[in-house]
């Protein structure tokens, strides 16, 4: 690691004010960070740690969505969310390792938009807003391709709102060496409509998988999927773990099995 | 009753209590006054040519201690290779230069270039990106086919081609081999690769360069399976130290699994770099580190042909491997797919002609060497799952065709030179038949395939060869070393015995296991025997832990140390209780007087020893200690059946491994438990290989699966509870424990038969177009074969 | 370098570090508590979780300035007050849950988290959990047997020795 000052307010503004500094950048569980800033790929001058701001943990519910702070560690949302969003509480769960999820927190999963990461599947999926402090960000506009957000420099995620859904699921197939999901899909069933989010598949990131979204829309269970194409390959990652025409049919075996689940 | 005490006892480990309560004592937790750190700038290109390296912005970086390049080891020994390969055609393998930095070229990723000494690690770090390094990009040789094809480019610019050697075996069989092929009633022919694997012990490699000017005297601390090894490899061929003025110590060592064998760069660099600068050095490997530079294993690409005649009698082998030697010949990398996997051929089976043809490659790679089995999986992996082919083609039980070609009569020579003490297979296939529960498995299937999986049952059968030697004929076969090994049995004035072993425990539990031996044969409890390993200054010679060796040639080393103290016990015994030394018995640790009630304790005999009062000091020396050397007269031969059983979702292509079943052979045991984590562990490194490890370069020589996030480890939930069982047990006929190895047993028996489960469990499904799926069977790759 | 202080194992310690200073790192090297290990610079392998304020985390993945004021306790914390082992290390050494040692630690204390969240887990559970501890040694058989043995369960029927 390149050296670097780590400071750790407790107050978002003072965190905001250390943002504004050049090359500062934000910490929070570190649980990718750390690793990167090993590697020697990031040189921040100062890490701005949010560990310790407690008005950015927690999770509540309000209004028919789940508020969960930016700073909110995924055990906590295993543990918290589990009564009343099922689904999101399962999904946190099974991120990473038991330590990794003690330390690891949403608003960093989110900020870091890894491709293979959970949560940005559980955001987009529930078409979450994404609240930092200075303004609201509707999911579908948030995400913008692998480790690409519509964050500013020294934007800060403080809470992330989750629309409650009649039910949910999500479906991880895991990479055998990682354990990030080689696909990852997120069905979640509202009043209005179903939303189907993909993980782990696409070369641009976190996707809907709109043809699933309308299939279901009418007829919410797995056979409905199944009379339905797996989507086009070819614009999916292909690596040492996969080739595209694998993952895009993992997308749909895994869309039917949320949609089984949540039936 | 089980026993307690001794020889067969489940003796708890006492090693343990130091690593559970974090007291071990590896070679990152020691540090040498004012010492300074290393960080080894690498190659991040599979081959080139070095065109300029400038480090003087470099050495004004802050805390830099000095630099050091390719050009402060001319006139250094490069890194040597123990063992020399003699060609189909009687010319020895071609052995390039192994320079300890890079010389000109660099030839893998990862090949250290240079070595920044540095105050503090994270300043040696920051100094080496200072470093100005200019690579003329070459050509990659990386498919080792391609490497051998006229106009590929060259790894090493001395040498006329990429080709180490090409070795026949027997090559006076070919001919009758060929015959016998072209005239079986039936040929099973088999194309695959054995995937190349990291070994990963979990502690990454460490060294530690000390210097002492007062008395010229170097020491290097290292994860070494074999101190004396690296002592003399480095020492003699490197650095042209004198060994009474080298101390090499491996303390607690986090597992080897074969890559903690060889002496690397990184050891004679920090013994060098100490020299030079008068204070210690130490390097502490990353993980990242350890991909690119700890030897890798395996990397077989192989085509083997077994002939049958037309009542499924095997008639013939004949095999044609390419062997990754990677960029450079690693310590004893030659062996590996020579004498360690032809003269392995055979298997369990009477095949009467057999022929095996190896081509050894360069190419630019992480050189290639022993990794856990070392060349035995390699061979147990093509026969077994050539014999499995066969069974399918034939329309035959796999288990019946094995039984039917077993060895039954011992000893039994084979037709790659290599003589069968004891076994006895049919046994250890009944036991598995038994533990596996085979007659249960339709029912498993069944119940399987209501849930929409598929299940498929595989066996094989494994023989090994351990303890290699004796030290004459591997002379002959191109060993530059001796494989005997020592031990000294130092009996004090109390009673109290340290034995000291050339063997080095780095998860083998042998400072538990070697004492019940000592235990047993004096009659005394195991907690007076202590056990000193791993020190170079303080064994008088071994040849360290490799080839599941330690209890069948250390221990017997310490066996003979141990008759002698005996010996030598009863003439003191007989002395003090003024009888003939032929009438002293030992038992229980008392010497009696046969006949009679006369006796003296352990204690009186070997205080005795030390406070000779009343001592035959005209007829034998005061004090009690023994050293004995052990050269073998053959290999051991451990053998065994295995079963896995899988389930295959046959819409995502993954494949969980439900019940896995081991019936082994070792010979005489003396710790059941120790032995049982050995095959434990040895089981997860073979279901690793088969679904899950793959270390992979791209075209151009750059290493995808470089870390954790690429290499699957097997992890808690990727296998089930084993069960395992050896008590089928034929002794080894000429060490005198009669033990026969068990370290190598799981990783080298379990592979063939995690595929042949996953060929059953397809075929089950209607797939019988799949015939075979290369390892690892990854999820990708065994939907891609059921849709290909 | 700033002073960073927290109480490692029941003692309040303090020390120097630099921000890029990792929490393993301050307890390798500064404290000398080395029974903590690193076995991979991905996050991992596991070899060098402790707990923080009561929960496991992985020490290489944790800045010392982020543990100021914490409660630490790692490997060398965990035996009984008289030194004897306590009851999940005992359960290690009673079925050969480990070889080489260097996982074990880490081991350990995710063991010791796992059975306070879930004090009689299923072999399963137990699997499960030590999705982040990497062991080469022991193919997991005898740490999952001796952990489900630390939970108070009989572990007398599973598989053959």
């Amino acid at each position: 690691m390149y050296n670097f000052e780590l400071v750790t307010p407790s107050s978002v503004d003072e965190a905001v004010a250390a943002l504004g500094e050049e090359d500062a950048q934000p910490l929070g569980g570190g649980q990718t960070l750390i690793p990167t800033l090993k590697q020697r790929l990031a040189m921040p001058t100062k890490l701005v740690s949010l560990s310790r701001i407690e008005a950015l943990k927690g999770v509540k519910s309000e209004g028919g969505a789940l508020l969960i702070g930016g700073a909110t560690t995924h055990g906590t949302v295993a543990r918290e969310a589990a009564g009343q969003f099922p689904g999101l509480a399962d999904l946190a769960a099974h991120i990473g390792d038991p330590a990794v999820r003690n330390r690891g927190t949403i608003g960093g999963s989110l900020a870091n938009n890894d491709p293979s990461a959970c949560y940005p599947a559980a955001a987009l999926g529930t078409g979450a807003t994404i609240v930092t402090n200075s303004r609201e960000i509707a999911a579908d506009d948030y995400f913008q391709g692998m480790f690409a957000t519509a964050l500013e420099e020294g934007e800060i995620i403080t809470e992330v709102r989750l629309p409650i859904p009649e039910t949910s699921n999500y479906q991880k197939f895991e990479q055998p060496a990682s354990r990030f999901a080689l696909v990852g899909v997120f069905v979640a069933k509202y009043a209005d409509g179903v939303r189907v989010a993909v993980t782990g598949a696409s070369n641009d990131g976190v996707f809907r998988w709109s043809e699933a979204e309308a299939a279901l829309a009418s007829n919410f269970a797995a056979d409905a999927v199944e009379g339905l194409s797996a989507p086009d390959g070819s614009g999916m990652i292909s690596d040492l773990h996969g080739s595209g025409s694998y993952r895009a049919h993992l997308v749909k075996v895994l869309t039917k099995r949320a949609v089984a689940a949540a039936s | 009753m089980p026993k307690d005490n001794g020889i067969g006892a489940s003796t708890k480990r006492r090693e343990d209590v130091r690593f559970l309560t974090g007291a071990g004592n590896y070679t990152d937790d020691v540090n040498v006054y004012g010492q300074a750190y290393v960080h080894f700038l690498r190659s991040d290109v599979a081959h080139g040519r070095i065109s300029k390296i400038d480090t003087s912005a470099a050495e004004a970086m802050p805390g830099v201690v000095r630099i050091f390049t390719g050009k402060d080891f001319e006139g250094i020994g490069g890194l040597p290779c123990g063992w020399q390969v003699t060609d189909r055609h009687g010319a020895a393998m071609k052995e390039p230069g192994h320079p300890v930095l890079a010389q000109g070229k660099v030839r893998h990723v990862g090949d250290p270039i240079a070595a920044v000494v540095a105050e503090s690690l994270a300043e040696a770090r920051d100094a080496a990106e200072a470093i100005e390094v200019e690579i003329e990009d070459l050509p990659a040789v990386v498919d080792m086919k391609a490497a051998l094809e006229s106009g590929a480019a060259k790894v090493h610019d001395d040498l006329d081609d990429n080709l180490c050697y090409d070795w026949g075996f027997v090559e006076e069989n070919k001919e009758a081999v060929d015959k016998a092929i072209s005239e079986a009633a039936h040929v099973t022919t088999l194309e695959l690769k054995n995937n190349r694997l990291v070994a990963n012990p979990m502690e990454p490699r460490v060294a530690v360069g000390d210097y002492s000017a007062a008395n010229d005297e170097s020491t290097l601390f290292t994860t070494s399976q074999n101190p004396h090894v690296i002592r003399l490899l480095m020492g003699a061929f490197v650095l042209g130290i004198p060994e009474h003025k080298l101390r090499v110590v491996a303390p607690d060592v986090g597992g080897g699994f074969g890559t903690k064998i060889f002496h690397y760069a990184e050891e004679a660099f920090c013994t060098f770099a100490a020299r030079q600068l008068k204070r210690a050095v130490k390097w502490t490997s990353t993980r990242s580190e350890a991909f690119m530079s700890d030897a890798h294993g395996r990397d077989h690409v192989t085509k083997i042909e077994l002939a049958l005649d037309a009542d499924n009698n095997f008639t013939a082998i004949r095999t044609e491997t390419y062997a990754n030697m990677g960029a450079y010949l690693s310590t004893f990398a030659p062996s590996v797919p020579t004498w360690l996997h032809g003269t392995l051929m055979a298997g369990n089976y009477k095949t009467p002609l057999i022929y095996v043809n190896v081509k050894a490659v360069f190419t630019n790679t992480v050189p290639v060497d022993a990794y856990r089995g070392a060349g035995r999986p390699e061979a147990t992996y093509q026969l077994e799952r050539v014999i499995d082919k066969a069974a399918r083609e034939l329309g035959v039980d796999p288990i019946a065709l094995r039984r039917q070609n077993f060895i039954t009569e011992f000893p039994y020579a084979t037709p790659v030179a290599v003589e069968y003490d004891t076994g006895d297979y049919p046994a250890t296939m009944d036991k598995l038949e038994e533990i596996a529960d085979i007659k249960g498995f339709a029912a498993r299937r069944a119940e399987s395939e209501k849930r929409g999986k598929l299940r498929g049952l595989g066996v094989n059968c494994y023989i090994e060869a351990c303890g290699i030697a004796p030290s004459n004929l591997v002379g002959q076969l191109g060993a530059r070393a001796g494989l005997y090994d020592a031990a000294t049995v130092r009996v004090n004035a109390t009673g109290s015995i340290s034995v000291m072993v050339g063997a080095h425990s780095h998860g083998q539990g042998h400072e538990t296991s070697f004492p019940q031996v000592v235990a047993e044969m004096l009659g005394i409890d195991e907690s007076m025997v202590d056990i000193v390993h791993g020190d170079s200054s303080k064994i008088p010679f071994g040849m360290g832990t490799y080839g599941s060796r330690s209890i069948a040639v250390c221990g017997s080393a310490m066996v003979r140390a141990t008759e002698k103290i005996i010996n030598k016990a009863k003439k003191i015994a007989a002395h003090l209780l003024e009888a003939s030394e032929a009438d002293i018995e030992l038992k229980d640790g008392q010497f009696s007087v046969a006949g009679t009630d006369k006796s003296v304790a352990w204690g009186d005999v070997t205080l005795a020893a030390y406070v000779p009062h009343n001592y035959p000091l005209e007829d034998i020396e005061p004090g009690l200690e023994e050293t004995a050397f052990y050269d073998p007269a053959n290999f051991t031969y451990p053998s065994g059946a295995y079963a896995c059983e899988v389930e295959l979702d046959p819409e995502t292509g993954k494949v969980t491994i439900e019940r896995f079943a081991a019936a082994d052979d070792f010979g005489n045991i003396i710790n059941p438990m120790i032995v049982s984590g050995q095959v434990h562990g040895g089981l997860a490194q073979g279901i690793g290989q088969a679904l899950l490890e793959d270390c992979a370069y791209d075209e151009t020589g750059q290493l995808i699966s470089a870390s954790y996030m690429d290499y699957a480890m097997p992890r808690a939930d990727d296998v089930p509870f084993y069960a395992v069982d050896h008590s089928c047990q034929t002794p080894c006929t000429h060490n005198p424990l009669g033990v026969k190895g068990c370290g190598e047993a799981g990783a080298i028996g379990s592979p063939p038969s995690v595929i042949n489960a996953v060929i059953d469990a397809l075929h089950s499904g209607g797939h019988s177009h799949v015939t075979h799926i290369d390892m690892p069977a990854s999820p990708s790759r065994v939907w891609a074969a059921m849709h290909g | 370098m700033t002073k960073v202080s927290m109480t490692v194992n029941g003692k309040s310690v303090s020390g120097e570090v630099e921000g890029r200073t990792l929490l393993v790192q301050f307890l390798r090297e500064n404290l000398r508590l080395t029974g903590t290990h690193v076995g991979c610079d991905t996050s991992q392998c596991g070899a060098c979780v402790v707990h923080v304020d009561g929960e496991a985390v992985k020490a290489c993945t944790m800045f010392a300035g982020e543990a100021e004021g914490a409660q630490v306790t790692t490997i060398e914390g965990m035996a009984n007050a008289d030194g004897s082992l306590n009851t999940i290390q005992q359960a290690f050494q009673d079925h050969h849950g480990l070889q080489c040692g260097f996982c074990t630690p880490g081991m350990v204390m995710s063991a010791a988290a796992l059975l306070k969240e879930n004090p009689q887990p299923s072999e399963a559970e137990v699997r499960d959990y030590l999705e982040g501890n990497i062991c080469r040694c022991t193919g997991y058989h005898n740490i999952v047997k001796a952990i489900m043995a630390a939970s108070g369960q009989d572990v007398g029927k599973i598989a053959a020795e």
